[in-house]
């Protein structure tokens, strides 16, 4: 094929990954000629942006080259063999830096994983390369996924396209900006509190944390393990449930990963606006008052009772409900999650990988200096916390707490899926993007940041999150939150939502600061946050 | 403000917070215990919420989904390529990594 002209190829970047995929088995556009479109695309425009900690353009179009040859081979075949190809197959992707990819970097946002290269694939991307997904590179995120807004990298934050000067949120904060500012069409994130839902809230996309147990952590960095998954971003409910279909589902390596079926519907989600919206009729949603406190964001608040009237006007049945014990989620996952991530982190010893501090008088202050260097200060707050939480005298009074109180969260949660409901609806985060440094100076301002989804990991439950309109100009997030294993359901109401919403003038709305990306005098991200 | 601080007593001591960061084999310099000191006892204040709630009745979760433990079949396979994983060495002899000595001393 002869070659494209830029605009050409820059509209190849704004194409849907199922519209790709259409295009890809039609013999229109090859996998080269997409990643060669997206890998333009991301240079050309994250000096402004830092979306990325690693781009390599080497492998992908090698892999892109490798699903070419794939996909003539199945043209051959006839209609069964480039049926039986993975809607993936061919389309770019982008991952978190704390997904292991073998050879190459995984730095989890930290220095103390500076310079070290994974010897092994996760098993996310040994599924990816199965399915012919193209990985272009790695993507920005809070340091060891310690964050709401990705100002936590230990490599400079990253910006949000819908405002240069706002924060994406975190902590997958570059996996949710790449995929609005149209650098790739899917991406994936891990989610332990809400990193996946609030930055693909606050950057206008569509993001969803499966249950737990759902998708493999097997050779992700690890955070808080009672509570960290896998998930995908896309730019609309198809491509995230496509990527999610590609990477889900049991394997032996994480004991955690469950044998439970990954269903086919995730990848024959109605193409019809209207047959989508019809999925609606007679489903009942609760609409959990506790997620609605007094003094939210007012926007945000209007923007979620708008959608909810949107979803009921297409024949849903919303009904109040409360879960009691939401006031006491953020004080016992802030004594889980670091109680958890104060031993996974205790691995950092300098002794076999990463960052090093040797020639000290004692193996003692080798571990003092290499973790006390290598650490940014949240990493070393979360450390501190929890181990001051498992310590003798304390173990009880927190840690045991906190893991009661789960079981209190996790009840609320399931005496609502005792009586029938299909589903919750609430918001996402309590606020749209925030301005760099805006809550850096005060730790609980941020924690607050994952407040409307950091019950959902508590119990172990899917959740997600698709646009519902702008407040102030900004996107904020329907969140819709399911029992155990309806992970398709969910993408169902995501989906039906977006075809009842479907000729709303902010659907045709692109973020506002693409091009001010195009300068190529535009101020980094780390530039920004220090004026501030 | 959405959802309100909770204001409690200040628990750690400069001490403590020395002490903890001496068990996580964290090396602080004197800024930053200053600074964890009067940020650990703000997030500590949130934590008082939680005694609120009476339960002693109440059994701890500490995994949320219904899964026995799964054994995988016990057939050799192929372990990690040693050659990537000593790359990543700090420090190495041949096909061994150097450990900082534990024992002894001088």
């Amino acid at each position: 094929m002869s070659p494209m002209t830029p605009d050409a190829a820059d509209a190849l970047t704004e194409l849907h990954a199922h519209d790709m995929a259409g295009a890809l088995r039609a013999g229109i556009v090859s996998a080269r000629e997409l990643a060669a479109a997206h890998l333009a695309r991301t240079h050309r425009t994250d000096q402004g942006l830092h979306a990325w900690l690693s781009i390599d353009d080497e492998r992908a179009l090698a892999e892109a080259d490798a699903a070419d040859a794939r996909l003539s081979a199945a043209r051959a075949a006839g209609p069964d063999a480039l049926a039986a190809l993975h809607p993936m197959h061919g389309v770019p992707v982008a991952l978190k830096d704390l997904v292991s990819i073998r050879g190459g970097q995984a730095t989890a946002g930290s220095r103390i994983l500076e310079g070290y290269i994974a010897p092994y694939d996760a098993h996310i991307t040994e599924r990816l390369r199965a399915a012919g997904a193209v990985i272009l590179g790695k993507t920005n995120m809070d340091e060891f996924a310690m964050g709401s807004s990705t100002e936590h990298s230990a490599y400079g934050p990253t910006a949000n396209p819908w405002d240069l000067g706002r924060v994406p949120g975190g902590s997958s904060g570059g996996s949710a900006a790449a995929v609005a500012a149209f650098q790739t069409p899917v991406s994936i994130g891990t989610d332990t509190g809400g990193s996946i839902r609030q930055p693909a809230s606050m950057c206008g996309v569509t993001g969803m944390r499966p249950t737990y147990g759902r998708v493999s952590r097997y050779g992700i960095v690890a955070f808080a393990s009672s509570l960290d998954q896998v998930g995908p971003f896309g730019r609309d409910a198809r491509d995230a449930a496509a990527l999610l279909h590609a990477v889900a589902g049991r394997d032996e390596r994480d004991s955690t990963s469950a044998p439970i079926a990954v269903p086919d519907d995730l990848i024959s989600l109605p193409a019809g606006d209207d047959e989508a919206a019809g999925w609606l009729r007679g489903k009942r949603f609760g609409i959990p008052a506790e997620y609605f406190p007094a003094g939210m964001d007012a926007g945000v608040d209007a923007r979620i009772r708008e959608a909810i009237a949107a979803l009921e006007a297409a024949g849903a049945v919303v009904e109040p409900v409360s879960l009691p014990h939401t006031e006491y989620a953020l004080a016992a996952y802030y004594i889980v999650a670091p109680a958890e991530a104060s031993s996974n982190l205790a691995r950092y010893d300098g002794v076999r990988f990463g960052h090093s501090i040797r020639g000290g008088s004692d193996y003692l202050s080798n571990y003092l200096a290499t973790r006390g260097g290598g650490f940014g200060p949240e990493v070393k707050r979360r450390i501190m916390l929890g181990t001051y939480a498992l310590s003798a005298g304390y173990y009880d009074a927190f840690y045991l707490k906190a893991l009661k109180v789960r079981t209190l969260i996790k009840r609320d949660f399931d005496l609502l899926w005792e009586q029938g409901f299909d589903a919750l609806v609430a918001p996402t985060a309590p606020s749209v993007a925030f301005k760099f440094g805006a809550k850096t100076a005060d730790p609980v301002e941020m924690y607050l940041a994952d407040a409307c989804t950091l019950p959902v990991n508590m119990a172990g439950l899917p959740g997600i999150t698709t646009p519902c309109g702008l407040s102030d100009g900004l996107p904020v997030g329907l969140q819709f939150i399911g029992a155990p294993w309806s992970e398709a359901a969910l993408f169902r109401a995501a989906r039906a939502y977006e075809g009842v919403t479907a000729g709303a003038e902010w659907r045709s709305m692109r973020p506002h600061d693409l091009a001010a990306l195009e300068d190529p005098a535009v101020p980094t991200p780390a530039e920004r946050a220090a004026r501030h | 403000m959405v959802f309100p601080y909770h204001r409690g007593m200040a628990t750690l001591t400069r001490a403590d917070v020395e002490h903890v960061a001496h068990l996580a084999r964290l090396g602080l310099a004197e800024h930053e215990l200053t600074e964890l000191e009067g940020q650990l006892n703000h997030i500590l204040e949130q934590y008082a919420k939680l005694a609120e709630l009476d339960t002693d009745d109440i059994p701890p979760t500490a995994q949320v989904i219904d899964l026995e433990t799964i054994l995988r079949d016990d057939v050799v396979r192929p372990s990690l390529d040693p050659a990537a994983v000593l790359a990543n060495a700090p420090e190495r002899d041949g096909d061994f990594f150097v450990v900082p000595a534990i024992l002894g001393g001088d």
